[in-house]
């Protein structure tokens, strides 16, 4: 039995080598799950973005590889309105949308494509709002689009022109986020005539790096290289998402070489990984933050001093080290240190249970009994958030706040946490969108989110007016200084106990070159190449 | 057998009816709302949340959904959906070919094994040989699949690397899918290595999913050997001085595999059940890793309409598994 095995194993392997041998340069990626759809707009998984908007399309402006930096995509130049409202774009000319096995294109680029992409999605009464049943464009509806942006007209067909309802500084960052991604006008005519709409959502027509080729439901997506791409062409011919949902089992495809990289791995693994001589490990802070949330509205934990008291009384390294195995840092401020505006000056509450007790005693507090909320499903900023509500937990105890751990299911966990009148502090996070700290500083804690996703439902003049003034100037440098202040009051307030930033950990072969890490989390792979 | 066959078909109707009430209301009974699931951390407002569920159908009664969604299935409907928009039954038959030729490959290795081992053990029944093989049957019947085919595929494809990791078939090969039985089209394509490529991908996770078919069968026809050897016309066979072979393989195999046949078709309930396992931990697209996505998601329409299916499969085959019954002992078709 053993000797059959090894000789078909050895045909097997001959057969691979003569088959590579003749093969293009091919890139294979063990992505973590199928794609929804392959229509941007239409989701809000970075798993499906991986696999649609980044391969496939551009957008109007992008983020700069590794950095959240916003620059020129298919928009060659902007000018922006004295007052922030009015966007004028010049697009890209010479752009060529690519020609697939469903669709050859007439024409190259222009502002109708643009028009339809994002028109589309802020308008309901626009003839592709609806072409797919049940579709909703979620992304931008959380992003605000529909209010926020009044008109996008087509001035000439190199040039559009968006106005908004209010000036928005982090408009030009949202226009690079996946789900505004371009698609192409013609070929979704095309469709409209055929009368298969819903083909747009399927075989996928962009202008982005990788032209696709086809997907295998839950198996294999093929991508070639797009000839005709206006930007640095990819340097690999095929690239391959062989989608593999188990981490233990993607980390041996890596091994056996059947991967040249991999997303998430288990933490477990992550030594192995290192020690590994045929494979190399990149990693940076991830753009998220897990945070403790107090709901500031109810009696002690409407006290500032009484929030600090207890900040001290939390050992995140403790909590980095149980539920992170290290792979994450602990967190001082409420953005994470990736993001632009970062304040390097703030201060953490240094861990001190005597100071932590004597400051809960100076503020009148006896006897405390207190609920943390922990949720109930692991996500990349908290991996395990009861064994962190343990800990605390634990440290509480100590200075004589006895706490009670409660959890909901998920969808319900969310739901309840918003509640005004919730009675505990609950533990949750965030992963950044567009690496703007509008996104985290008035997306989470803004007063007009009490009641929403501002889970401490902490409504403060002094920092929502910093944030505010932050959100309608362009200026970046005066925006720097605004969201520094603010992170200045979020340390004396403490609405939260910041917890940690986790670590994206991507390991990958050791002849990959050219990957840059995206602290957007985003996988891309215009850039790389395999060593031969 | 008519008359046989349409009272076995009487019977099916409200075993489906009552599948697909099952089915309905116990993924409803889960806590936790697709909806609001949709847009994660992130804070859908009420009049948003309220958007979508009626645009999905969502708000209306209980029972009239129900009926609705029945009227539905019954004009071969089963709706889209809510996470990908595809309608249900075109992804179900993408991916059930998968499933099926998984699970027929574990099928034949559960019969080919499990038959002959559960036969030597009856007859040599207190042996060593005996009771290390029930012992097998026991430790495999109680392998958990998922540990069992992570240990495989560190020692077969991590440490001796005879064994490709995952997937379906090498990345190198690539042709339409005509019939999407990975064998039939790799044969098909007339690829040099894609048909052995194929097997060599089927071949770890059909032994995990075999794994516990094959401990039961093998159990199963080892005491239904047993019951029929000491029947009186075993020992009128064999005092006549018929060959053990044929007094084996004739006269007593035949009658002992009734009750196998009768397991042999539970099995493959328990088998789609082990499926949506092993094509987890495989990355195998089959239907059971497309559940289990759809648990996670709460994509209600996929968990309902992929469970009528599957319910529906599974009542086919054991009504085949009677019916084969009926040829084989003529007594049971009256």
């Amino acid at each position: 039995m053993k000797r059959t095995l090894t000789l078909a194993a050895a045909a097997l392997l001959s057969a691979t080598f003569f088959a590579g041998a003749a093969s293009a340069k091919t890139f294979v990626y063990c992505s973590e799950g199928s794609p929804e759809g392959f229509d941007p707009g239409l989701y809000t998984a970075g798993t499906t973005f991986d696999a649609s908007a980044h391969p496939i399309y551009n957008r109007l402006l992008e983020f700069k590889p590794g950095t959240t930096q916003p620059e020129a995509g298919l928009a060659e130049s902007w000018d922006i309105s004295e007052d922030g409202t009015v966007y004028t774009f010049k697009l890209r000319k010479g752009v060529k949308f690519q020609t697939t096995e469903f669709f050859t294109p007439s024409r190259e680029l222009n502002a109708d494509d643009v028009v339809f992409s994002i028109g589309r999605q802020i308008d309901p009464n626009n003839a592709w709002a609806k072409y797919i049943s049940g579709g909703t464009w979620e992304y931008a509806e959380g992003m605000g689009f529909p209010k926020l942006i009044k008109s996008v007209e087509k001035v000439d067909d190199l040039t559009v022109k968006m106005t908004l309802n209010r000036p928005e500084a982090p408009f030009l960052a949202n226009l690079a986020m996946p789900f505004a991604s371009i698609l192409s006008k013609e070929y979704a005519d095309s469709l409209e005539k055929a009368g298969t709409k819903e083909q747009l959502n399927q075989n996928p027509v962009g202008t982005g790096p990788f032209t696709f080729v086809a997907y295998q439901q839950d198996a294999i997506i093929r991508y070639k290289k797009n000839a005709d791409y206006w930007g640095t062409a990819p340097k690999i011919d095929d690239l391959v998402f062989a989608i593999t949902s188990d981490a233990s089992v993607r980390y041996q495809k890596l091994k056996a070489g059947e991967c040249h990289l991999m997303p998430f791995p288990n933490a477990a693994d992550v030594e192995s990984m290192k020690s590994d001589s045929n494979l190399k490990v990149m990693e940076q802070e991830g753009l998220n933050i897990a945070y403790l949330a107090y709901n500031t509205t109810q009696a002690p934990f409407d006290k500032p001093e009484v929030r600090i008291a207890l900040n001290k009384a939390i050992n995140k390294k403790a909590i980095v080290d149980a539920v992170f195995q290290g792979m994450a840092t602990p967190a001082t401020n409420p953005i994470p240190p990736t993001m632009w505006s970062y304040n390097q000056e703030t201060k953490d509450d240094t861990y001190d249970l005597d100071a932590a007790k004597k400051m809960l005693a100076d503020a009148g507090v006896k006897d405390l009994s207190m609920k943390i909320w922990a949720m109930p499903v692991s996500r990349p900023y908290m991996l395990n958030a009861r064994r962190a509500a343990e800990i605390m937990q634990d440290d509480f105890a100590k200075i004589g706040v006895k706490v009670e751990i409660v959890s909901y299911e998920w969808a319900e966990y969310l739901q309840r946490s918003k509640d005004k009148n919730r009675d505990g502090a609950a533990i949750l996070g965030w992963t950044g969108d567009n690496g703007d700290p509008d996104n985290f500083l008035d997306t989470l804690l803004g007063c007009d989110a009490v009641g929403g996703n501002n889970r401490a439902q902490w409504c403060n003049k002094e920092f929502d007016d910093l944030v505010k003034k932050a959100k309608v100037t362009s200026d970046q440098e005066e925006r720097t200084k605004l969201y520094e202040q603010a992170q200045v009051v979020f340390k004396k307030e403490a609405p939260w106990a910041t917890i940690d930033h986790s670590l994206a950990i991507v390991p990958m072969a050791k002849g990959v070159t050219g990957f840059t890490q995206s602290p957007l989390g985003d996988f891309t792979f215009e850039a790389v190449d395999i060593a031969e | 057998m008519f008359g046989f066959l349409l009272r076995r078909l009487a019977v099916l109707i409200p075993t489906f009816l009552g599948v697909s009430i099952i089915a309905f209301s116990f993924i409803r009974l889960l806590p936790g709302d697709p909806v609001a699931l949709l847009s994660g951390e992130r804070v859908m407002s009420p009049e948003r949340h309220a958007q979508i569920s009626a645009q999905l159908g969502m708000d209306r009664p209980m029972v009239i959904q129900y009926f609705d969604y029945l009227g539905g299935v019954l004009t071969g409907d089963f709706g889209s959906s809510i996470v990908s928009k595809k309608p249900i039954i075109d992804q179900f038959f993408a991916l059930f070919p998968a499933t099926v030729e998984l699970s027929l490959c574990a099928m034949f290795i559960a019969i080919v094994l499990g038959i002959p081992a559960g036969v030597i053990a009856a007859m040599k029944r207190g042996s060593i040989f005996d009771q290390g093989l029930m012992g097998i049957a026991l430790v495999g019947y109680s392998m958990p699949i998922f540990w069992w085919g992570l240990l495989l595929i560190i020692l077969f494809s991590g440490i001796l690397q005879w064994f490709p990791v995952s997937g379906r078939i090498s990345l190198m090969f690539y042709f339409p899918q005509v019939t999407g039985f990975m064998l039939i089209d790799s044969l098909i394509s007339g690829q040099k290595g894609a048909f052995a490529s194929a097997v060599s991908h089927l071949a770890l996770p059909s032994i995990v999913l075999a794994t516990i078919p094959l401990a039961v069968i093998a159990r199963q026809t080892r005491s239904a050997m047993l019951e029929v050897l000491s029947e009186d016309y075993v020992r009128t066979a064999r005092a006549k001085g018929l060959s053990p072979f044929r007094v084996v393989g004739v006269h007593a195999l035949r009658n002992a595999m009734i009750p196998v046949i009768t397991t042999i078709g539970l099995q493959i309930g328990v088998m789609l059940a082990g499926a949506i396992l092993t094509e987890t931990i495989f990355s195998w697209p089959g239907i059971g890793k497309w559940m289990v996505d759809s648990v996670f998601r709460r994509d209600y329409p996929v968990i309902q309409g992929g469970l009528l299916l599957i319910a529906g499969i599974i009542m086919t085959v054991n009504l085949i598994v009677d019916l084969l019954y009926g040829l084989i002992n003529p007594r049971i078709r009256h």
